[in-house]
């Protein structure tokens, strides 16, 4: 994304483009670990979609089929929450990269 | 036709918001400021006015308001004193950097501890970092002047920056003056119809307004903030210009006081400028050639203007109505003597501190920093940078 100058800024500090933070990819903020879903122990209860900070669990129909990894931060309350026998959330390791532009 | 009324300081600043009639005022009382609210509530329980009038439960609260009120796309004001400033201070920062022309009267006043409630500056110059404009006044007249002028100057579209006007408690807020009111369509017409930029009412474009900024957005912004100030000087100068030609009265950054031909020459802003103004003519009745360079705009500090005033002279006293404790002196005094760095020759500039907690300033305390200076002139040397006026040593 390509930041304005200060000369390019609304006054004020006002946004224009309301909504405008689905550009933001907190996905960049996770640091070593992601929830990664499995299907087949998923009792369907919503758990997940509902204390997810992030609104990253993806829903299809009636279903939750997944991870928005775009927006997805890490935190683990998903996979901490989820009350299926066996956790149909788990917290697995992934390979830091590095947030895109970050300070400059 | 302007008519004279006889006015205290507060019913003149209560008298240009009845005239001005702003779309919100929100203020908490605090003494020597309480009566600017107290005729404000009473103008509006008259139906004088139209605005909203809110009473929040705190200074705090009174600026929070008028963030939101300005925010919304409203002409807002608000008046307060001493703790009452200091309790708004993290919410005057916010109304300067979201660039809102909110309009405060603040009746100068000592800060505690101890606790006082007369007129020291203190207050005001405990904000002059938070990015307001600050205006200063010497008497009712300018008062209302000042006040009416400070919503132009701070709704001007290069400008949009919050402004306070200064009056110094009890000396200026209660004391009754014989002042020019001018006609209130004429004022209406001076102050225009207010145009609010990107105001939250409009539904029909989506905005935020203070929104989070990170390591990445938030210097810029900063820096975007800046040129609201530095606008500033050329709109003060037009809509000071503008005044005089429809009332009379015109005003610029400072004025000056039997400058022509001065050796040296005393800098004091606010009330204390009216009593040095006796002191510098029995001063000139005997021969000294001394003036007086009252700033009436502190920030932004008109730095050329006032060195270009000053640089001829021989030895400056600046006479600051505030301590900065720890400081290379008093605020009013490391403006004009940074202001005057670069010149070439320069003259001393030495700082004295006066009437704190209401103290008296008369004219024989002028006269004797004028002997000071007399002597700076005369030996080319300072001896003392900083001192005291009618404190027991």
């Amino acid at each position: 994304m390509k930041k304005e100058t200060w000369k390019e800024l609304t006054i004020g500090t006002i946004n224009l483009e309301a909504g405008n933070s689905v550009q933001n990819l907190t996905g960049t903020w996770r640091s070593g670990h992601k929830p990664e879903f499995i299907e087949e122990h998923c009792i369907q209860c919503f758990f997940c979609w509902l204390y997810c900070p992030h609104f990253a669990i993806l829903v299809e129909g009636d279903e939750v089929k997944g991870i928005d990894y775009d927006y997805c931060t890490g935190c683990g309350m998903c996979a901490e929450e989820c009350p299926s026998k066996e956790k149909s959330i788990v917290m697995v390791k992934e390979e830091v990269k590095l947030a895109e532009g970050g300070t400059e | 036709m302007s008519t004279l009324k006889t006015l205290n300081g507060n019913q003149t600043i209560a008298e240009a918001v009845r005239q001005v009639d702003p779309d919100v005022m929100a203020a908490y009382p605090i003494t020597p400021s309480t009566a600017i609210v107290e005729t404000i509530a009473k103008f509006k329980a008259d139906g004088l006015i139209s605005g909203e009038f809110v009473c929040p439960e705190s200074e705090h609260s009174a600026m929070s308001v008028c963030i939101g009120a300005a925010s919304a796309g409203g002409r807002v004001m608000t008046a307060t004193a001493s703790q009452g400033l200091a309790l708004m201070w993290e919410m005057l920062f916010i109304a300067a950097g979201l660039r809102l022309p909110i309009v405060a009267g603040i009746a100068n006043r000592a800060l505690s501890a101890p606790i006082n409630i007369h007129g020291d500056h203190s207050d005001t110059m405990g904000a002059r970092d938070s990015g307001w404009i600050q205006i200063y006044s010497e008497n009712c007249q300018e008062a209302y002047d000042n006040f009416i002028q400070a919503f132009r100057i701070a709704e001007h579209l290069d400008v949009r920056t919050p402004v306070l006007v200064g009056l110094d408690g009890f000396i200026i807020s209660h004391s009754m003056e014989v002042i020019q009111v001018e006609e209130d369509e004429k004022i209406k017409e001076f102050v225009g119809e207010y145009q609010p930029v990107y105001p939250l009412l409009d539904t029909s474009r989506k905005i935020t307004v203070g929104p989070l900024d990170f390591t990445d957005y938030y210097f810029e912004h900063k820096r975007s903030q800046m040129e609201g100030i530095e606008n500033a000087p050329g709109v003060i100068q037009q809509v000071g210009k503008e005044y005089g030609e429809k009332f009379g009265r015109p005003y610029g950054f400072f004025e000056e006081y039997r400058m022509e031909d001065a050796e040296t020459c005393i800098v004091v802003m606010s009330s204390a400028a009216g009593t040095c103004k006796d002191a510098i003519d029995e001063l000139r009745n005997e021969g000294k050639k001394i003036g007086l360079l009252k700033p009436r705009i502190f920030r932004p500090f008109p730095d050329k203007e006032i060195a270009e005033a000053l640089k001829g002279l021989k030895a400056v006293a600046v006479l600051d109505r505030s301590t900065c404790p720890g400081a290379f002196g008093a605020p009013l005094f490391t403006e004009v003597r940074n202001a005057l760095y670069d010149y070439d020759p320069r003259p001393k500039v030495v700082n004295y501190v006066y009437g704190l907690g209401g103290r008296d300033i008369m004219v024989e305390h002028f006269k004797e920093v004028a002997e000071k200076l007399d002597k700076i002139a005369e030996t080319g040397k300072v001896e003392e940078m900083y001192g005291y006026l009618n404190l027991r040593e």
